[in-house]
């Protein structure tokens, strides 16, 4: 699709000025059912390269914002007494964790070089913010789901030992881990906004807040899901909360970006922006009603899980599509040359 | 080595990036106006790097079947097809073939057709956002102010594709790892000339000093605009642009996305401080939202 856009484009250019085919505006006489973007372009082919990342990518952001919301949550339940809840965020915390090591590394063109990003400490490399954030995680996240297990071993010899260290220990890595949490969940908003990709950067504002909402309500879906009923009054409200925040900043990205909100209207992008946000309110309401029912809090659970998902996939997509067309990279750079604000050094 | 400037604005990168007695800044002034199209920038480039083909491709696009830079073409000479004047709303009728170059016989009416042609490389940035962005290291900024990819430490994460402005840098499919156009790091440590340079038989690609190459293009616009081309534009020049100017920059006749090229570009990193800071401010909201729903009530 974005291939016979970008043929169309060129001779769709303003006016009768001529786009480089040499054709003239409107000859080929498509029917359009939106005003055409007036811009010119080279064959209609893309400036920039589209991200080469697969699906590994938007399925990173989604298990490692999960990560960090469970390691939150479990936190909050182990310094609340309930033990069920604590459970169940650090086991999934962990589980998160590991799937988000598998996608990042699978993902790279050299998996085997993927120590490489432990080099260097770049702050203007969100990525590499990133892998020191997750390298300071991974070993804390994996300390306080590994006191879960204390209660197996035997209560004699050094197992025995290891058996009445790792509740503390636990407590504390447990703690560790849900103070880093927020930068983990976070960072990866920056990582995309910090790319030449249109409807991602300008989006930055913006996009912390919908990965922090959709951390959380991930994390709380699976505490609704998981952990014992009695347990789970904070995961309903925090369902409630970290929904609220990530639906309110998906809308200020749409009503605030113009032209280059389309993406995340249009398309595959819209389409899972449009089941997010169905699955969302879904998975609150049932939340928020299902009090007193396992199957009706597994159900909500399910849901908001479903629904992180579909949101980190649909502003991946809406990136990629605003990357492949060349009218998001070249008509708001044109708007600001005609305009006589090009981009200048402000000092 | 951080200094006011080292995410944007003016700035001569190697002594920012840490070189003490750093050598003078090199780059490339491509001059369209007398490109003729004939390739041997991208051949020589592909022959003295060893870059694989890129496919045998034809594209429908005039004389282009290269199509864009990629990891395998360095170099990409864009051909663009335009009428001219006051015929351009009429069907094109380009004349018999004669023996004769067109224009040169007095009698005969110029056409009105009018072909560019440009050698399109990497703009090695003053402010470069694959190298801001790059985790690993790999892509460093040289001596000379060029911006180079490390074969030997690239883990092909991908990042810095994403973070081009000019969509240059890509991923080998069958290697995984980033490559790009080095200014020919290997031969102008050794004084010699980039091999597309050294090939091009018009001088549309000139390489030397950025400060002398600028100057040497704002005489050849004057020289243009006094000539009767006032189209003649310079593009990615200015060091106060959105990427404190390109190391590799070009006089053009069209505007720069007839060409492929942004109109505005602007380094991804001006606004990483900005970015983050909201990301604090998430990150705080999202904590201050845990401590509320285990605080706020009994259940």
């Amino acid at each position: 699709m974005s291939g016979h856009r970008g043929r169309v484009a060129p001779v769709r250019n303003r006016g009768d000025r001529r786009g480089p085919s040499g054709r003239r505006t409107g000859e080929d006489g498509e029917p359009m059912n939106v005003p055409p973007a007036e811009f010119r372009s080279y064959y209609g082919r893309p400036i920039l390269k589209a991200p080469v990342w697969t699906h590994d990518v938007p399925a990173y952001l989604f298990t490692g914002g999960l990560a960090a919301g469970s390691s939150l949550l479990a936190a909050g339940a182990d310094l609340t007494g309930r033990p069920g809840l604590r459970r169940t965020g650090r086991l999934t915390s962990l589980a998160a964790l590991g799937a988000s090591a598998y996608f990042l590394i699978n993902d790279l063109g050299r998996p085997e070089r993927f120590h490489h990003m432990l080099r260097v400490a770049k702050p203007t490399s969100p990525m590499s913010v990133g892998a020191w954030i997750l390298t300071a995680f991974g070993p804390a996240a994996g300390v306080a789901a590994a006191a879960e297990l204390a209660a197996a071993l035997p209560r004699r010899g050094v197992l025995g030992l290891v058996r009445r260290v790792l509740p503390p220990a636990g407590r504390a890595a447990g703690v560790a881990a849900a103070g880093i949490a927020p930068a983990l969940a976070t960072y990866t908003a920056v990582l995309i906004a910090d790319t030449a990709v249109p409807s991602w950067h300008e989006a930055y504002p913006d996009l912390p807040f919908v990965f922090a909402g959709s951390a959380l309500a991930s994390a709380a879906g699976v505490g609704l899901a998981a952990a014992p009923v009695a347990e789970t009054g904070p995961a309903r409200r925090l369902a409630l909360a970290g929904t609220a925040m990530e639906l309110a900043a998906v809308q200020r990205i749409e009503a605030r970006l113009g032209l280059l909100g389309e993406p995340y209207r249009a398309g595959h992008a819209g389409r899972l922006l449009g089941l997010g946000r169905a699955l969302a309110v879904a998975g609150v309401a049932g939340a928020l009603l299902g009090r007193r029912s396992r199957a009706l809090s597994a159900l909500a659970g399910a849901s908001l899980v479903a629904a992180a998902a579909a949101t980190r996939f649909g502003i991946y997509a809406g990136g990629v599509a605003s990357a492949r067309d060349p009218k998001y990279t070249v008509l708001p750079q044109r708007e600001r040359v005609d305009e006589g604000r090009p981009a200048r050094d402000a000092g | 080595m951080v200094g006011a400037n080292s995410l944007y604005g003016p700035l001569d990168p190697a002594p920012d990036a840490g070189y003490p007695d750093a050598p003078p800044r090199m780059g490339f002034f491509t001059d369209t106006s007398v490109c003729i199209g004939c390739k041997a920038c991208e051949v020589a480039c592909k022959e003295w790097n060893g870059v694989p083909e890129d496919g045998l491709n034809l594209l429908g696009m005039s004389f282009d079947n290269t199509g864009a830079l990629s990891a395998n073409s360095w170099r990409h000479v864009a051909f663009i097809e335009q009428p001219v004047g006051r015929a351009e709303r009429e069907a094109q009728f380009l004349g018999m073939p004669s023996s004769d170059l067109p224009g040169r016989d007095d009698k005969a009416e110029r056409t009105d057709f009018r072909w560019l042609m440009m050698s399109d490389v990497c703009k090695h940035c003053t402010h470069a956002a694959c190298l801001d962005v790059c985790p690993t290291g790999a892509l460093f900024r040289t001596e000379f102010g060029t911006v180079v990819v490390q074969e030997d430490i690239c883990n092909g994460c991908g990042y810095c594709i994403s973070a081009c402005p000019y969509g240059v840098i890509d991923r080998r499919e069958d290697d995984g790892r980033a490559w790009k156009c080095t200014l020919c790091y290997d031969r102008i440590g050794d004084g010699l000339t980039p091999a597309c340079a050294k090939a091009c038989p018009t001088e549309s690609i000139q390489y030397g000093p950025v400060q002398e190459l600028r100057e040497r293009a704002q005489a050849r616009v004057a020289r243009l605009h006094e000539d009767g081309v006032p189209e003649a534009r310079l593009y990615g020049s200015d060091p106060n642009d959105g990427v404190g100017g390109d190391g590799a920059f070009f006089l053009l006749l069209d505007e720069p996305e007839v060409y492929g090229l942004p109109p505005d570009p602007v380094v991804t990193t001006r606004d990483l401080p900005a970015m983050w800071r909201r990301a604090g401010l998430a990150a705080a909201a999202m904590a201050a939202t845990v401590a509320a729903v285990f605080l706020g009530g009994r259940s």
